[in-house]
């Protein structure tokens, strides 16, 4: 394993961030959260990722974006190990969660999935009541208590802001919300174990305009507590949530790299890479 | 030139027309045919055991040849003792396997049991009954309810699997994901998601399972043996309902084969309501927690 000195910091320079930035603030500085070194991804013996290089910023939300086929959410997929349960898959170099190595062999996958929770992109609720569905992974850690629970699902509930639309019916089926309401209940549902980080895989492209806005606005009320990491078709979509921005394409031998990755105004503002440039101008993808 | 509207005005249409009113005729007659005989053996079952039925026949023993009165109480027991306990062997084993086969299909163990299932289940019943009566008659030297359970349950046993199995597989693949991306284990998906998801399915199978096992009458000969007397034990002898069928059907007396037609209605009666019983269970499940495969 190729051992590499990561930056522990990320330095933002004012200059590169929103135009709502005051250029005389200092530089802020900001934790990493989760970080790939040298990543390799492999699905049998083709390449799906290549070199990946890539700084998750805690508290932030990063979006992935790239056109279709880049390795996007295979990327996103390496960071709580979902790949894991597709066959003949293998992982070289390192993803990092604060520092560990979620992928070395004394981590158990079921820790690193609760830490790192997911929100696909259709909404899957599990064909049980709300009540139930929130309550699903606190009771996997043993909560019991009827009491702990409601509180539980009460918070949750409210972080992703379905609450008051569904409080006088917690007991009925999760599957009869409609399909905006199930993708919050999913989320809820995610944030019930307390994860650090939530990877979202395009929630929002199953869903209409004011769903979507809902989702959105949600993400911004939950950065203060979550690492967020999206992926996303969208463009528009990543330029108003996220705070940086990854682009990715795929190489000369079809593995997806990591093309270029800043704060988000700069990506799409000034883009250093001129691929990067084409795609966010339009000019492809 | 001979435009679109021609093709749809001429001879053509009509020649459509008449091909699709043959095949939906075809299709529609083979239906009759399908359901005809079922009508036909339940009218028939109807009309002769009816006659024979009364309160007594659900709650009096046997009565030997020309006495009058007398009923299948002991049977229905009996039945009901062999499948319940034919029942407890093989739903827990034949679910807990479909889990693993669901879930690791491609291993070779996994291809193993799917390969045991189908042979299993291309065995015709009386070998089944042979089998139980080698291993636990023959070193007990007696026929027992016990026997006859473990013959029925080998009898159950690839039909759960088989349907538990089917149904796993038709739980959308988000749902799984949707429980490990929470940390839940394998097991647990398995026990607390995929289960409960294909819940309606698998009590379907189960219940398809049961009414196979209540009539089956070939086993029970070498196993159960048959009892005019009433016993709840599962190291006696034991009488059910397709065996009694089968004695009173064969026997050369006017009364008995009388009583053999009641016995036989008594028997569908039972099987029937056990069907509709799952399906009205299944019905207020979906009612209550909407259906996965929306």
């Amino acid at each position: 394993m190729i051992e590499t000195k990561m930056p522990e910091k990320l330095v933002i320079s004012p200059l590169t961030v929103g135009v709502a930035e005051d250029k005389k603030a200092p530089a802020e500085s900001t934790d990493i959260k989760m970080s790939t070194e040298h990543l390799d991804m492999y699905y049998g013996k083709f390449r799906a990722l290549a070199d990946i290089n890539l700084s998750i910023p805690a508290h932030r939300i990063t979006a992935i974006i790239g056109p279709s086929g880049c390795g996007k959410s295979t990327l996103l997929r390496t960071f709580n190990r979902m790949n894991d349960l597709v066959p003949n898959t293998r992982v070289e170099g390192r993803v990092c969660l604060d520092g560990q190595d979620i992928y070395a062999p004394n981590v158990d996958v079921v820790d690193v999935r609760r830490q790192v929770g997911m929100v696909f992109q259709r909404p899957n609720p599990f064909p049980m009541s709300i009540y139930d569905n929130v309550a699903f992974g606190p009771r996997l850690y043993g909560v019991r208590r009827r009491a702990v629970l409601d509180e539980i699902v009460e918070r949750s509930l409210r972080q992703a802001a379905l609450w008051e639309e569904v409080k006088d019916k917690l007991n009925q089926s999760g599957m009869a919300l409609s399909g905006g309401q199930q993708q919050r209940l999913c989320i809820a549902r995610a944030l019930a174990v307390e994860p650090q980080v939530i990877l979202m895989d395009e929630p929002a492209s199953a869903l209409d305009p004011i769903s979507t806005l809902k989702i959105e606005e949600l993400m911004q009320s939950l950065k203060m507590d979550y690492t967020i990491v999206i992926v996303t078709h969208n463009m528009q979509q990543a330029a108003r949530v996220s705070d940086f921005t990854a682009f990715m394409m795929i190489d000369e031998n079809r593995a997806g790299t990591l093309v270029e990755f800043g704060p988000t105004a700069q990506i799409f503002t000034k883009p250093k890479n001129r691929q990067t440039e084409d795609y966010v101008t339009g000019r492809f993808g | 030139m001979k435009t679109l509207s021609h093709y749809a005005t001429s001879r053509r249409q009509r020649r459509r027309k008449v091909v699709n009113g043959i095949m939906l005729t075809l299709s529609g007659l083979t239906t009759v045919l399908i359901v005809v005989p079922l009508i036909w053996i339940l009218t028939y079952v109807v009309r002769q055991g009816l006659p024979a039925l009364s309160p007594q026949f659900f709650t009096q023993l046997p009565t030997p040849v020309g006495v009058p009165g007398g009923g299948i109480v002991n049977s229905i027991v009996g039945s009901a003792i062999t499948v319940g306990l034919a029942l407890i062997i093989a739903a827990p084993i034949g679910v807990l396997a479909a889990i693993y086969v669901a879930s690791k299909p491609t291993t070779p163990l996994g291809l193993a049991v799917r390969f045991a299932t189908d042979v299993i289940s291309g065995v015709p019943s009386i070998i089944m009954g042979i089998f139980a009566y080698t291993v636990i008659v023959l070193p007990q030297h007696h026929f027992s309810a016990f026997s006859g359970g473990v013959a029925l349950a080998f009898i159950m046993l690839p039909i759960i699997i088989r349907t538990t199995e089917e149904m796993l597989k038709l739980v959308p693949g988000s749902l799984r994901e949707a429980s490990l991306a929470l940390g839940a284990t394998e097991w647990k998906t398995s026990l607390k998601v995929l289960l409960p998801a294909a819940g309606n399915g698998i009590l379907t199978g189960v219940m398809l399972a049961i009414a196979r096992a209540a009539g089956e009458a070939a086993p029970m000969l070498f196993t159960a043996f048959g009892n005019s007397f009433m016993s709840t034990s599962l190291n006696q002898p034991i009488a059910t309902l397709p065996q009694t069928v089968f004695v009173y059907a064969i026997s050369p007396y006017e009364d008995w084969r009388a009583k053999a037609w009641a016995t036989a209605l008594v028997l569908i009666t039972l099987v029937l309501s056990l069907n509709v019983l799952a399906r009205l269970i299944v019905s207020w499940r979906q009612r209550r927690l909407g259906s996965v495969n929306r």
